[in-house]
């Protein structure tokens, strides 16, 4: 396994997922800095860690989607190498359009930073293999523009092609279909690309993998990728 | 030549901030507003003064980073 982790200016949470890549899958990133022109080579797993890249100026992710490092992002997702975007990671693969739709500020308008209970909607890709279908897991968010949208078609396309990853839950497993901690639609907590090989979530699971801190849940998607990586 | 782009929401996408100002313009007692949508201006100086160029510039500029087109639509007026 060969993690890269894309700074930008204003990420904030690069250290984070790169201690949960050493501890749990065992495997130190690279840091790449977003003016690069290309991957370290080897890469096969790319993040874009959360944080306030350009300090949300202009819109969120707006910026350092457009940054020179994201053609090879890009170009690293069209052979069907893995991208993982987490929060201000997320906002920046939709505004370079490596994922659909957009997320804008959350309905009540506040900042969120929680935990909360996702459903995890399939257990089958390269990011939740740990996982099983329907666990119901507890992550942190920690997020002010977490609102997933989209259009109508695009919205139906996902849920027909089963590419919810996460979706914002109750304790009991019943979804916030809008009155989510950021009124989502559907619920949605991440998404998944055409061809499963990008995903892009807001909640962190980089913060809940060590128990001295709390619960755990975080673990499993770090060793799913481990797990594809190696098999690979 | 100098420009201004305007975005806006499309009108169908929820304006959360919109309803925010709205509501306070309604506590501080301003009469008569029916709805507020907050939305973006930018002032843009342009080299040279061809136009037909300068509103392909434009465009591009929306196109590319001023506007998320997903969910806003852009509108460019010119000074003069």
């Amino acid at each position: 396994m060969k993690p890269a982790v894309i700074l930008f200016p204003g990420s904030n949470r690069e250290h984070d997922v790169a201690r949960a890549l050493k501890l749990v899958a065992g495997a130190t990133p690279s840091v790449v800095w977003h003016a690069e022109q290309e991957l370290p080579k080897g890469t096969d797993l790319v993040v874009l860690p959360g944080g306030f890249s350009y300090g949300d100026y202009l819109r969120c992710g707006a910026i350092a989607a457009r940054a020179n490092i994201m053609d090879a992002v890009r170009a690293h997702a069209q052979r069907g190498g893995l991208v993982l975007g987490i929060c201000n990671g997320f906002q920046i693969l939709c505004e370079a359009g490596l994922l659909p739709g957009v997320l804008v500020r959350n309905a009540r308008l506040r900042f969120v930073c929680r935990e909360v209970v996702l459903r995890v909607e399939r257990a089958d890709t390269a990011f939740t293999k740990a996982y099983r279908k329907n666990d119901l897991i507890r992550i942190p968010v920690a997020h002010g523009e977490g609102n997933y949208t989209a259009d109508e078609s695009t919205i139906k396309q996902l849920e027909k092609e089963g590419r919810v990853a996460f979706r914002y839950a109750r304790h009991d497993g019943r979804i916030d279909e809008t009155d989510g901690p950021n009124g989502s639609i559907n619920g949605i907590a991440g998404i998944y690309s055409e061809k499963f090989n990008v995903l892009g979530m807001m909640p962190h699971p980089e913060n809940y993998i060590e128990p001295e801190i709390g619960p755990t849940d975080g673990r499993a998607l770090f060793e799913s990728l481990a797990g594809a990586l190696k098999a690979a | 030549m100098k420009a201004r782009v305007i975005v806006t929401l499309k009108s169908a996408v929820l304006d959360p901030q919109g309803k925010a100002i709205e509501g306070a313009l309604r506590s501080l007692g301003v009469a008569g507003v029916e709805s507020v949508r907050q939305g973006k201006v930018f002032d843009v100086e342009l080299i040279g003064n061809d136009r037909a160029s300068a509103e392909a510039a434009l465009k591009d500029a929306c196109e590319k980073l001023l506007a998320n087109t997903v969910i806003e639509t852009y509108k460019v007026e010119f000074a003069d």
